[in-house]
């Protein structure tokens, strides 16, 4: 912070005049004249959601926040919603904000928690598409987060390969949509690993209930469950839509995403935190993308054991189910018992199919569930009226200060709104270029935050003029009150703006929601008010003071001494008028020695 | 104007002052009523809290407000049968906007509610405001406010101690931010404004804000007490008085600029958007920047005052400055004394210092203001030339 030499104002002006044209000049280059607006002031929606684990224990890390954030953001965008803007925040949250008019879906897309288990299919049934009811087009219990960006609204293809009407094994067809996973036995995928591949086989319907296995009860083992006759007389009269519970520990009727298949399927033999890692890649001599993935120690414990027990169940029933928050992603066929930790699922995949295959497993092995703390939907006039109220509201607040302050210091009023002036025009051009550069949004709260500190920057200004004041009034010049009364009032100006910001970036740093975008404009104004009060106010006082209009305290100038309730300013050239320096006060009491 | 400048001329020099330490066992019972009340009513009243902290959907939309508004958009919501719907709240906003609270809902219950208040209201959905809010994020915006109130407390109690390289002055201006604060929820808790997280925004920002003023009266009065106890003319707290007085305009300026902003938001949120955060924003900075004004003036530099004095240093300097008194007063008795001019101006005690004297050698020179007749005509004992003053 540099103060400005009292002999040369003119330098520090010049030093503001400088960065104020920088800040205009890259406004100019990058041809960015608007802030950005917050979803508050344009319309649009923002969901807030928070992380909590699993379990329920310890927090959310940093790395599996940003590995929700990127998975979500996948997910926004594939519900085709242009240039929607996702953070986190404070370590547990993950904001998304949506602009312009929303389907509800979106919200149900985002914001369930995700969970993934694999589940052993005991029978499937292809289904006539089903028109949901129009009233619950979905049960809230199985949400359906779609993983897949979705170029339009087209709604996903069944991602069990069926053939139309005939089943025969090892023909995959693609669904219509040709957005299925047609996983097949890939016979002539080599496998980078050593690893045996789980293929994705094409599943056989059967019509009719898989062959029992003689254990009835499962004893605890999801392996070794076999589903009853009021199971299977429940999942013949279950239609797609119907309500679920996603119980691990119980068989669910599950369909895929396109609602053309059901899927009887049992307790979940495993989790997606059994996965360590999944991802996408075409292997190196291979031309297919592939999913790879990759589990835990215990995680691929599990996966031999449960991948030994379906493989013996023979072709067509050898399929598990990849079971996103119930709805069934993936039916890939085991053939061999896979031991390693590794596996990889192939099929004529597409490069986003594989993708968003993966994905859904990385997100699945997230221990992460989320909840919907905040919706919030604000239509686009509501949007466009708050915008004009907060600007009205700061033009208001602005012209009672200024008014205020012409009317208690007259000319040095002057000085105020050319001070004002300075310092909306750095916020004006800081607020629009953080927008390009940070991102920084300007919501309802930061405009509020902005006006709230019109208040603050003019105190700066009236902690500098009352000192001024005094010094005058304690028998100084005007010329040398400028400087002596700036010396002491800088300390003041320094210490009470720090408190501001320290306020500004604690809240910023520890609180949640809009409260951040308040603290923002509030630490950023206060910091644009110190530099406005050093680099301009001063100077510009310093440089009035030399006019005959200030440094004779003419009767407007609001230093004219009868307004300050001095006889006579000290100083003032009128060399008759010049008071003798009579160091007389009249409620002193006389001190020891005059006795 | 002027007249105001000639007061602010007058505080300067001393001439007119009030006694803030001296009538500091008013102002303190005061503060700890307004305390007590604010208790009182928080745990008897409890706030109102917003939908924000209740959990549930809020719906706004614009309509014409007319006598059936209410039981129309209460029947329509209610038809539509949402599970878990309750009894839907139905409040209208300044003759055009009507909102309706529910709890909380299933995500495509949502939807067919908003649908329902839009086909009511005449508007396409799109123009229904909503907002949906999880039981728990109020609780996390509590919990987190609560949070950065106490981290701010401890780095403001450290900032301000090594600025006035004093803890006394951080224990004072703490204890005045925390009476703020409530006072402030308190203020909320009796008249039953609507708590959302617009107002815990609004009471963090007081902190600044209040201790703002209170950093600058405090200013002040390190200036007025450098090396005091080096003489004997007067008491901390006669200098602190002093520094009070003339730092008083300075508070209430700051105070009055930084309440016009705030009020015209205030009046924008309240009558042309009827509800939202501003007002909410700006109803808790205007309650807590007036509290704040008045702690810095009335409280914090008093409390200072009072942990001071207890310093033996402070009770010696009491001491001396008292003995001194004695013998001004025994001289005084003659009836020539005039010890006392502008004493008609005074509503404080006579020992009221003039100016704070310090031993620093910066010490402000007098005022270079000839003597007007205020004293009645009578000759004014007069100061001598620093060289010939004793330390």
């Amino acid at each position: 912070m540099a103060t400005s030499s009292p002999t040369r104002p003119g330098r520090s002006l010049i030093a503001l005049a400088v960065v104020v044209v920088l800040l205009f000049g890259i406004m100019a280059l990058t041809k960015t004249w608007k802030p950005k607006l917050g979803l508050d002031l344009r319309g649009g929606t923002t969901i807030t959601l928070t992380a909590s684990t699993l379990d329920g224990s310890g927090k959310v890390t940093a790395d599996q926040l940003n590995e929700a954030k990127n998975i979500i953001g996948q997910r926004v965008n594939g519900a085709g919603v242009a240039e929607s803007d996702i953070t986190t925040s404070g370590g547990t949250h993950i904001n998304v904000a949506v602009p312009g008019a929303t389907k509800e879906s979106l919200v149900e897309q985002v914001g369930q928690t995700a969970l993934l288990y694999f589940r052993i299919v005991y029978s499937a049934d292809q289904v006539a598409p089903a028109t949901p009811p129009s009233t619950t087009p979905k049960p809230s219990t199985t949400p359906k987060p779609s993983t897949t960006p979705k170029p339009s609204t087209t709604p996903k293809a069944s991602t069990t390969p069926k053939p139309s009407a005939t089943v025969k094994p090892g023909t995959p067809s693609a669904t219509p949509k040709g957005r299925g996973w047609s996983s097949v036995l890939a016979d002539a995928t080599p496998t980078p690993s050593a690893t045996p591949k789980p293929s994705a086989a094409p599943s056989s319907a059967p019509s009719t209930p898989a062959a029992t296995p003689s254990t009835p009860a499962t004893n605890g083992d999801p392996l070794k469950y076999t589903p009853d006759a009021a199971t299977q007389a429940g999942f013949a009269a279950y239609k797609c839509g119907d309500k679920q519970s996603d119980s691990p520990s119980q068989p669910l009727f599950s369909c895929d995403r396109n609602k053309q298949y059901k899927y009887l399927l049992g307790p979940a033999i495993m989790a997606g935190t059994d996965l360590s890692d999944a991802s996408a890649g075409i292997p190196q001599n291979g031309l297919q993308w592939q999913v790879n993935l990759k589990f835990t120690g215990a995680g691929g414990d599990k996966f031999l054991k449960a991948t030994t027990a379906i493989s013996q169940r023979g072709q067509g029933q050898n399929l598990f189910a990849i079971v996103l928050d119930g709805e069934t992603i993936s039916t890939p066929s085991v053939n061999n018992p896979i031991p390693g930790g590794q596996a990889e699922i192939t099929g004529t995949f597409t490069e986003s199919e594989a993708r968003d295959l993966a994905n859904v497993l990385k997100y699945g092995s997230l221990p992460v569930k989320f909840d919907i703390s905040s919706v919030e939907t604000v239509s686009p006039q509501l949007g466009g009226d708050q915008l004009s109220a907060g600007i009205w509201a700061g033009l208001i607040g602005l012209g009672l200060v200024v008014l205020f302050c012409f009317l208690y210091y007259r000319g040095l009023g002057l000085v105020v709104v050319l001070s004002l002036g300075a310092a909306g025009v750095l916020t004006g051009s800081l607020v629009i270029l953080l927008g390009k550069a940070i991102g920084f949004t300007l919501t309802l709260a930061g405009i509020a935050g902005l006006i709230v500190a019109v208040g603050i920057t003019a105190d700066s200004f009236i902690i500098y003029f009352e000192r001024l004041r005094d010094e005058v009034r304690e028998g100084r010049s005007l010329r040398s009150s400028v400087e002596t009364g700036w010396a002491r009032a800088k300390h003041t100006i320094i210490a009470a703006d720090s408190i501001s910001l320290l306020a500004a970036i604690v809240l910023y740093v520890l609180a949640i929601g809009s409260v951040r975008g308040f603290a923002f404009t509030l630490g950023l104004t206060t910091l644009i008010d110190l530099v406005v009060v050093f680099l301009f106010t001063k100077p510009v006082v310093t440089l009035l003071a030399r006019t005959d209009f200030f440094g004779h305290g003419h009767k407007l100038s609001g230093l004219d001494p009868e307004h300050l309730g001095v006889e006579r300013l000290p100083g003032q050239t009128k060399p008759s008028a010049r008071p003798a320096r009579k160091p007389k006060t009249p409620t002193r009491k006389p001190v020891g020695g005059e006795i | 104007m002027s007249k105001l400048g000639q007061i602010g001329a007058k505080l300067h020099r001393g001439e007119v002052s009030y006694d803030f330490i001296g009538h500091r066992k008013f102002w303190f019972g005061l503060s700890i009523a307004l305390v007590v009340i604010s208790l009182g009513g928080l745990f008897a009243r409890g706030l109102a809290l917003g939908i924000e902290f209740r959990g549930g959907v809020e719906y706004e939309a614009k309509v014409k407000v007319t006598d059936a508004t209410v039981q129309d958009f209460g029947d329509v919501v209610k038809a539509t049968n949402a599970k878990g719907l309750g009894d839907p709240v139905v409040t209208t906003i300044n003759n055009d906007k009507v909102r309706v609270q529910t709890k909380p809902l299933e995500q495509n219950d949502i939807g067919r509610v908003r649908d329902a208040i839009a086909k009511e209201a005449g508007v396409p959905s799109e123009q229904v405001t909503s907002q949906q809010i999880g039981a728990s994020w109020g609780q996390q915006i509590a919990d987190k406010a609560i949070v950065a109130l106490i981290v701010f407390l401890v780095l403001v109690f450290a900032v301000i101690w090594l600025y006035f390289r004093e803890a006394k002055a951080s224990m004072a201006a703490i204890i005045a931010l925390i009476h703020d604060v409530t006072i402030t929820v308190g203020v909320y808790a009796l008249i039953g404004f609507d708590v959302t997280p617009a107002t815990v925004i609004g009471v963090l920002t007081i902190l600044g804000y209040s201790l703002y003023d209170t950093v600058v009266v405090f200013d002040k009065v390190r200036e007025n007490t450098r090396g005091i106890t080096g003489s004997n003319r007067f008491t901390y707290s006669d200098a602190t008085n002093l520094a009070v007085n003339q730092t008083v305009v300075r508070s209430i300026n700051t105070t009055v600029t930084a309440l016009l902003p705030v009020g015209a938001i205030l009046v924008v949120g309240t009558v042309v958007l009827g509800t939202g955060p501003l007002k909410d924003l700006s109803l808790a900075l205007f309650v807590g920047i007036a509290v704040g004004a008045y702690s810095s003036i009335f409280i914090a530099p008093s409390l200072l005052a009072v942990f001071k004095e207890r310093e033996p240093g402070m009770q010696a300097l009491s001491k001396r400055v008292a003995s001194k008194k004695a013998q001004v007063a025994a001289a005084a008795a003659a009836p020539a004394a005039v010890a006392t001019a502008g004493a008609a101006s005074r509503t404080a005690v006579q020992d009221t210092p003039r100016k704070a004297e310090r031993a620093t050698g910066s010490a402000p020179t007098p005022s270079a203001r000839p003597m007007k007749a205020a004293a009645a005509g009578r000759p004014q004992p007069t100061r001598k030339p620093r060289s010939k003053r004793g330390k």
